[in-house]
C-alpha cells in the first residue's frame, strides 16, 4: 500500500491507507484530526466539510488519494473571527454540526466575496450578504439541534 | 466499499489507452456520486482512474459565440462564469439549484452528466432493482415512488435521472464531446441520456472506454431570457419534484418566436418538451396557450400512486415560468 | 416579560458576583465546540483500537437458518466475525421496576444481541464484524450473507390499525381518562367537529449517529458512548455482562444531539461491549446513517380520532381523543398523545382513549415531546377546525375555555399563564391584523396565513445525586453524572451554584457525563435542570451553612467563603445530596418519590403560544414559514441566551415535523427506506426564518428557582400552527403530516 502524504493544516501528514479511504477517516481515524465530524457519510449533512486550498468540500465523498498535494483545512487549523462569533450568538447546541458550519461559512464568505452567484441571488449578480442569502448558501450543512438564527446571525456579524 | 486499484491520470491519451485494455476499470472525476455508490456496493469497479488532474478545466467562448466547457469543469466554476449566467443564466440558476455548496464545488460538468437515479430502491441493496440487478424486478413501482418518473417510463423502471444542468442542457441543445482511443465523438445532450426500456442498466450512450471530455453549448440568443424553476420538498438541497428549464423570445406581433422548455424530476432522462414547445412557437403568449401547452407534453404521463401528483405539479409549474419570463420580457 | 427577537449577547465580559442566575452567560464548551477539541464519543483515542460494523437483518420476522461468515472472515485486516453462534453470551434484560432502578426501562429491545436465531425487525443486527480499521469492516461487513426461514410479519401500520387494543398506561399516564358522558355531549353538542389525523413516524437524526467505544480491562467495562442516560445505561451494562454496577464507567462529556433517542440502550452500544470481549481491544461501533435508522428507534405513526362539541358560544361540552400508535413485537414506547387533550381546556365531559398495536418493527421510543408533539398537533388543529365552524377567533375559543383547575385531574395548577402568554403574543405578532377568512392575504404569487396553537409540556422533576466541594482558593467543584447534548446544562448549573455559594461565575468547575460521578437524572422529559438544580441548591446551602458555622468559629464574616476557609486553615469544604451506597441508593429512591408526590400535589407544565405565518405558492404548493414568535410561559429563565436557542431549537424540530419529515416503512416488508439524510428531510438554512422567541419569566413558585424545564415545549403546537396558517392560506385543510405541497395543491 502507497503511503499517503497529505498537507493538513500548513504540516505535511503521511498515513498508510488503502485507496478507499476517505479523507473524512484519514482525518479521524488515523491522524486523530477529530475535529472534523461525520455525520452522514453521504454528502447530504456537511458535518464534514473542510477546505481544500481555501474551498469548502465534503470531506466523506472525498477519497484521500485524490487529494495529496492539495492545501487541507480542518478546524483545527481554523483561527477565524467566526468562532468566537458563534460563540456569542450561540450559534451551537450540541456542538456535533458546529466545526462543518464555520469551515463552510469561511468557504462562503470567500465565496461571495469572489462574486459567485447563488440559488438566491437576484439576477445572478450578488451584492450584499443577506440573511437570505446566508441561508441559501449555508443549506449543505445541517444542524439538528436548530441553532440556524445564531449561526446566521454570526455569519451576519463577521461579514459586515 | 471494495478494494480497488487507483491510478491518477495525468495525460488523456495515456488514460484512454488504460481504459481500453481494462474493462472494470473506471474514470474518477469530483467523486460525490461514484463514492456514494461504491460506499453503499451499488458500484464496484476494479480501478478507478482519477482524471482530476487532466487538463480539461478550461472553459472557452467559441467563435459563433457558443461555449466549450471542460469536462472536468467544477459546477461552482460553471455557475459563476460571467458568460453563462449573461447567456444562459438558467443553466446558472439550474446548478446553483442542483447541490450545496459543497458539492458544488467538487462535482464536475462530465460527472453531473453520468449522475444516477435517486431512487429509494436502486440505493438500498435488499430491495429488488432492474437498474441495479437486471431482471430482479422493480420494487418501486409498488413501493414508495414519489420521487420517481412519470415520463419515459418502462415496466422495468420508473427512476428519475436526478440532474438539474442536464435538464438546462437539454434545453440549450448542447453537444458532449466523448473520446476514446478509438477516436472522438460529439453526441447531442438530448440523445445522451438513454430511456430505461427493457435495458435500464444502461443509462448513456457513453460506452465503457470513452470519456466525456467537453460540452459544448451553442449559441442560443433566446437562452438569454431565460429561468430556471426547480420544485421540491423543501426550500433547499432537495432532489426535484419537478423542474423547469425554460426560454422564451418573442417577435415584433407579441407572439412566441422562439421558445425553449425541458423538465426535470418527472422523467426517466433530462426531458426536453418538444410537443409543448411545438404548441408555443407562433402561439400568443397566455396562461391558456401555456397550460394547453404543457398539458399535451403531460398528456403522455404514466402515473403511478406516489406520484401522480406530478402531472398536475409539472404544468402548473410550466406555466408559472412562462408566465414569469413573459412578464419579465414586457417588462423590459 | 422578556423578549428576544435575536440570541441576547452578554453586554459585559465578566459576571459579577450573585448575578449569574438570569444573565446571557455565553455557554461554557462553546469554545471546545468552535476549535474542534470537543472528543465526542467516537473520537477517544485507544493504541489497539478495533472497528466495528453491524450485519443487519433483512428480513421482519423469523429465523436465521444459516449464516456464512468465511468471505467476511477472508478479507484482510478483519479480526472476528461475531453472530449467534460464536459470540460471548449475555444475560437477558431484567424487567424491573422504573422506580427502584431505571436499567430496565433504558433497554431499547428486549433483543438478546447475538445471542439468538430469531429476527424481530427489518435491520435488527445479527452480527458484528470486529477488524483493524474501519474500511476493512466496512468492506466485510456485507460479504456476510444469511440464509432465513421467514414468517409472516406485521408491518403495515394503515393495516394492522384493527388490532390495536386499549393501552394500560402507567404511574404517570393512564391508558384511558373519563369524565361524564363525551360521546353523548358530541351527539346533542350545538357545534361539533369530528375528525381524523395522522402523523407518520419520525427519526431523531442527530447529527451525531450513535457511536460506542467499548474497553474492557479484566472485568471492568469502559464504555464510551452517546447516551442521555449514564447512570441507567451503566446499570444496564452491568446487569447484561453479570458484573457489578461499580465495575462499569459509562462516559459521555459530550453528546452530539440526543433528544431522546440516546436514552434507551441501543444495540450497538451491548454489541460493541461484546465484540470487545470477544476480541480482548478495545472497539469502536460506531453506526452509519443507515445503521442508526435500522436499529435505534424513533417516533411511532399515529392515527387519531378527535371530536369537539361545542355551545354556540364557543364553551367545549365534549372532548374525545382516541389514539393509535404502534409499539414493537420486542420492546417499545405508548407514546402519550393524548396528554395535551387532558390538561389544556376545561371541557365537561371528556373522553381520551390510548390504543396501541404490536408489530413487527423496530421498537420506538422517545422523541422530543413524545406524545405532546403529536397530541398537540392533534388538539389545536382541530380547536382550529372548531372556532371556523364557530366564527370565532382561534385565540378567543381557547380563552374561553381556560380551566380554573386541571380539566383531568381537577388539581390546581402550580403556575398557569397561556392568558396572559397569548395576549402578549397576540399583540407582539400583530394577530389583529389578521383577516379571518381563508385565502384573504396574498402577496405576488404566493398565499399568506396566520396561525396560532398552544404549546403544552408537562413538568417531571427526578432525582439527582450531587457532590459540592468549596476550596480555600475560592472555587468551588460541582459533580453530578448529568448530560449535555446542546442543552448548556454545565453552564446553567455553574450559574445556580456561583450564586448559590456567593462566588464568581467562573470559579465554578462543573463535571458531568460520566456514570462514575454522583447519578444525575437522565436527560429528557425536560427534567435536567431543575431536577440537578433541586440538589445543587441543597448541597450549597449545607455548605453556606459548613461556612457560616466556621466565620463563627474564626470570627470571619463569611462574606467571602474562600477567605473563611483559609481563616480556619480548612482546604475546603464539601457537602453531598446521595450516595451511591446501598442505603444511600434507596434514599436517592425516598426522595424521588418524595418529590414525585409534593410534585403531584400540583398540575405543572410548561405553555406557550405559537404565532407563525406561513406562505403558499399559489403554482406549486411550495409551503414557507416566514415569520414566527413563541411567547412561553415557562417559569423562571436561569440563562436567556441558551434558553432562547434550546426553544428557537425546539420550534425549527417542530418546523420538520410539519413540513418535510417521514420515515418511510415499506408497507410490504417492513424495510426503513427513509434510511439516509436524502431521503429524510430535514429543516435547512434555507427552511427557517429568524424566529422570535419569548418568555413571560415568571417563576413556578413550586419550584427550585421557580425553574420549569424548556427543552420539549417549543416543539409542541408547531405542526398545528402551520396547518392552521396553511388553512388561513389556502382554504385547505392538511389533516395528515408533513404538509408536503401535493395536499396543498
Amino acid at each position: 500500500m502507497p503511503e499517503l502524504r497529505l498537507r493538513i493544516n500548513g504540516e505535511d501528514h503521511k498515513a498508510d491507507v488503502a485507496p478507499q479511504v476517505s479523507l473524512l477517516d484519514v482525518l479521524r481515524e488515523h491522524l486523530w484530526l477529530t475535529g472534523t465530524k461525520k455525520g452522514c457519510d453521504q454528502g447530504a449533512c456537511g458535518a464534514c466539510t473542510v477546505l481544500v486550498d481555501g474551498r469548502r468540500i465534503v470531506s466523506c465523498l472525498a477519497l484521500a488519494v485524490q487529494y495529496e498535494g492539495r492545501e487541507i483545512t480542518t478546524i483545527e487549523g481554523v483561527d477565524h473571527p467566526l468562532q468566537e462569533a458563534f460563540v456569542r450568538h450561540d450559534g451551537l447546541q450540541c456542538g456535533y454540526c458546529t466545526p462543518g458550519q464555520i469551515c463552510s461559512a469561511i468557504g462562503m464568505l470567500s465565496e461571495h466575496a469572489a462574486g459567485a452567484p447563488s440559488a438566491a441571488t437576484e439576477a445572478l449578480a450578488p451584492e450584499a450578504l443577506t440573511p437570505a442569502e446566508i441561508r441559501e448558501r449555508m443549506s449543505g450543512n445541517i444542524c439538528r439541534c436548530g441553532a440556524y438564527n445564531g449561526i446566521a446571525e454570526a455569519i451576519q456579524e463577521v461579514a459586515s | 466499499m471494495k478494494t480497488f486499484n487507483y491510478l491518477r491520470a495525468t495525460d488523456v491519451d495515456v488514460a484512454l489507452q488504460r481504459i481500453a485494455v481494462e474493462p472494470g476499470a473506471r474514470f474518477l472525476g469530483g467523486g460525490t456520486n461514484l463514492v456514494d455508490l461504491m460506499r453503499e456496493g451499488i458500484e464496484a469497479p476494479e480501478t478507478l482512474i482519477d482524471i482530476t488532474r487532466l487538463p480539461l478545466d478550461g472553459i472557452e467562448e467559441l467563435p459563433d459565440g457558443g461555449l466549450r466547457i471542460g469536462a472536468l469543469v467544477r459546477n461552482s466554476d460553471l455557475a459563476a462564469h460571467p458568460v453563462v449566467r449573461g447567456r444562459y443564466p438558467f443553466l446558472s440558476q439550474a446548478i446553483l439549484l442542483g447541490a450545496t455548496g459543497q458539492i458544488r464545488n467538487m462535482a464536475t460538468v462530465g460527472g453531473n452528466l453520468l449522475q444516477r437515479t435517486r431512487c429509494l430502491y436502486f440505493y438500498d441493496e435488499a430491495s429488488a432493482c432492474n437498474k441495479r440487478e437486471p431482471g430482479a424486478g422493480c420494487a418501486a413501482r409498488e413501493g414508495f415512488n414519489r420521487g420517481n418518473a412519470v415520463l419515459g417510463t418502462s415496466d422495468a423502471c420508473v427512476a428519475t435521472h436526478p440532474s438539474d444542468m442536464a435538464v438546462a442542457l437539454a434545453a440549450i441543445d448542447a453537444v458532449v464531446e466523448v473520446r476514446s482511443s478509438r477516436g472522438t465523438r460529439h453526441i447531442p445532450l438530448t440523445e445522451f441520456h438513454l430511456l430505461p426500456g427493457t435495458t435500464p442498466h444502461l443509462e448513456s450512450q457513453l460506452e465503457s472506454d470513452e470519456l466525456i471530455t467537453a460540452v459544448e453549448l451553442p449559441p442560443l440568443p433566446v437562452a438569454a431570457h431565460s429561468y430556471y424553476r426547480k420544485v421540491r420538498d423543501r426550500a433547499s438541497y432537495a432532489f426535484a419534484l419537478v423542474s423547469v428549464a425554460a426560454a422564451l423570445d418573442f417577435g415584433a406581433d407579441g407572439r412566441i418566436a422562439d421558445v425553449r422548455l425541458a423538465l426535470g424530476g418527472v422523467a426517466t432522462k433530462p426531458w426536453r418538451a418538444r410537443t409543448a414547445e411545438q404548441l408555443l412557437l407562433g402561439a400568443a403568449a397566455s396562461e391558456d396557450s401555456f397550460a394547453t401547452a404543457a398539458a399535451a407534453e403531460l398528456a403522455a404521463a404514466v402515473p403511478l400512486p406516489g406520484n401522480a401528483f406530478k402531472i398536475d405539479l409539472a404544468c402548473r409549474t410550466v406555466v408559472a415560468v412562462l408566465r414569469r419570463l413573459t412578464t419579465e420580457r414586457s417588462g423590459s | 416579560m422578556t423578549t428576544h427577537a435575536k440570541t441576547p449577547v452578554d453586554p459585559a465580559p465578566s459576571v459579577p458576583v450573585g448575578g449569574a442566575v438570569g444573565r446571557p452567560v455565553d455557554r461554557r464548551d462553546g469554545h471546545a465546540k468552535v476549535t474542534g477539541a470537543a472528543r465526542f464519543s467516537a473520537e477517544h483515542h485507544y493504541p489497539d483500537l478495533t472497528y466495528a460494523t453491524m450485519v443487519h437483518a433483512t428480513i421482519a420476522r423469523g429465523t436465521i437458518t444459516a449464516i456464512d461468515t468465511a468471505a467476511a472472515v477472508a478479507v484482510p485486516g478483519v479480526v472476528a466475525v461475531l453472530t449467534h453462534l460464536n459470540a460471548p453470551r449475555i444475560r437477558p434484560v431484567r424487567k424491573g421496576n422504573i422506580v427502584r432502578d431505571l436499567g430496565p426501562s433504558v433497554s431499547g429491545t428486549e433483543v438478546n444481541y447475538l445471542n439468538t436465531d430469531q429476527v424481530f425487525w427489518d435491520g435488527q443486527p445479527i452480527a458484528v464484524v470486529v477488524a483493524q480499521t474501519s474500511v476493512a469492516a466496512n468492506e466485510a461487513a456485507p460479504l456476510v450473507t444469511v440464509t432465513y426461514r421467514e414468517q409472516q410479519a406485521r408491518v403495515d401500520f394503515a393495516a394492522e390499525q384493527h388490532n390495536a387494543t386499549p393501552a394500560k398506561g402507567d404511574l404517570t399516564f393512564a391508558g384511558t381518562k373519563k369524565k361524564g358522558d363525551a360521546e353523548a355531549a358530541l351527539a346533542t353538542a350545538q357545534v361539533s367537529v369530528d375528525l381524523r389525523y395522522t402523523t407518520p413516524g419520525l427519526q431523531h437524526n442527530t447529527i451525531e449517529p450513535h457511536a460506542t467505544i467499548a474497553v474492557w480491562s479484566g472485568d471492568h467495562l469502559t464504555v464510551h458512548d452517546t447516551t442521555q442516560s449514564t447512570d441507567a445505561s451503566h446499570k444496564y451494562l452491568a446487569w447484561r455482562f453479570g458484573v457489578p454496577a461499580a465495575q462499569v464507567r459509562v462516559r459521555a462529556e459530550f453528546v452530539g444531539g440526543a433528544f431522546g433517542g440516546k436514552f434507551a440502550v441501543w444495540p450497538g452500544t451491548v454489541i460493541a461491549a461484546m465484540a470487545a470481549k470477544a476480541v480482548g481491544r478495545p472497539v469502536r461501533l460506531a453506526l452509519s446513517r443507515k445503521a442508526v435508522s435500522r436499529a435505534a428507534g424513533g417516533r411511532t405513526a399515529s392515527t387519531n380520532r378527535i371530536a369537539l362539541g361545542a355551545t354556540r358560544d364557543g364553551r367545549l361540552t365534549a372532548l374525545i381523543q382516541d389514539s393509535i400508535t404502534h409499539v414493537g413485537s420486542v420492546g417499545g414506547l405508548l407514546e402519550a398523545t393524548s396528554s395535551p387533550a387532558r390538561h389544556l381546556y376545561g371541557a365537561k365531559n371528556m373522553l381520551t382513549r390510548q390504543n396501541l398495536v404490536e408489530m413487527d418493527l423496530l421498537p420506538n421510543t422517545w422523541l422530543r415531546a413524545p406524545g405532546e408533539a403529536i397530541g398537540s398537533f392533534v388538539l389545536e388543529s382541530a380547536m382550529d377546525e372548531l372556532a371556523y365552524e364557530l366564527a370565532m377567533d382561534p385565540i378567543d375559543l381557547r380563552m374561553r375555555n381556560e380551566p380554573a383547575t386541571d380539566p383531568t385531574s381537577g388539581k390546581k395548577f402550580s403556575q398557569r399563564m397561556l392568558r396572559e402568554a397569548f395576549e402578549a403574543g397576540a399583540e407582539r405578532f400583530g394577530w389583529a391584523d389578521r383577516n379571518p377568512s381563508p385565502r384573504s392575504m396574498r402577496d405576488g404569487e404566493w398565499l399568506v396565513g396566520m396561525g396560532a396553537a398552544t404549546a403544552y409540556h408537562p413538568v417531571l422533576r427526578l432525582v439527582a445525586d450531587v457532590k459540592v466541594r468549596l476550596s480555600n482558593d475560592g472555587t468551588a467543584l460541582v459533580q453530578c453524572g448529568f448530560h449535555e447534548m446542546g442543552m448548556a446544562a454545565a453552564t446553567v448549573q455553574a450559574q445556580i451554584a456561583a450564586d448559590a455559594l456567593g462566588i464568581a461565575y467562573e470559579k465554578v468547575r462543573v463535571e458531568y457525563g460520566d456514570s462514575d460521578l454522583p447519578p444525575g437524572p437522565m436527560a429528557g422529559n425536560s427534567n435536567q435542570t431543575a431536577t440537578v438544580a433541586t440538589s445543587v441548591l441543597a448541597a450549597c446551602a449545607e455548605l453556606t451553612r459548613k461556612v457560616t458555622a466556621l466565620a463563627r468559629k474564626t470570627g470571619t464574616t463569611g462574606q467571602e467563603p474562600a477567605a473563611t476557609l483559609r481563616a480556619a486553615h480548612t482546604p475546603f469544604l464539601e457537602a453531598s445530596v446521595g450516595s451511591t451506597s446501598r442505603l444511600g441508593s434507596l434514599r436517592s429512591q425516598g426522595r424521588f418519590l418524595a418529590t414525585f408526590l409534593k410534585d403531584q400535589r400540583w398540575s405543572k407544565a410548561a405553555r406557550g403560544a405559537q404565532f407563525c405565518e406561513v406562505r403558499v405558492n399559489a403554482d406549486t404548493g411550495e409551503l414557507r414559514i416566514s415569520r414566527w414568535l413563541g411567547m412561553f410561559d415557562v417559569g423562571h429563565i436561569i440563562n436567556p441566551k441558551t434558553a432562547a436557542s434550546q426553544l428557537r431549537g425546539s420550534i425549527v424540530m417542530g418546523i420538520g415535523m410539519a413540513m418535510s419529515e417521514q420515515t418511510l416503512v415499506d408497507p410490504r416488508n417492513g424495510r426503513t427506506m427513509s434510511a439516509g439524510l436524502d431521503s429524510y428531510y430535514l429543516p435547512v438554512h434555507a427552511d427557517i426564518p429568524p424566529i422570535d422567541v419569548a418568555w413571560l419569566n415568571e417563576p413556578d413558585k413550586s419550584m427550585p428557582l421557580g425553574i420549569i424545564g424548556l427543552g420539549e415545549v417549543g416543539m409542541t403546537g408547531v405542526a398545528a400552527a402551520i396547518a392552521n396558517a396553511v388553512y388561513h392560506a389556502t382554504g385547505r385543510r392538511i389533516r395528515d403530516l408533513p404538509i408536503s405541497l401535493d395536499k396543498t395543491l
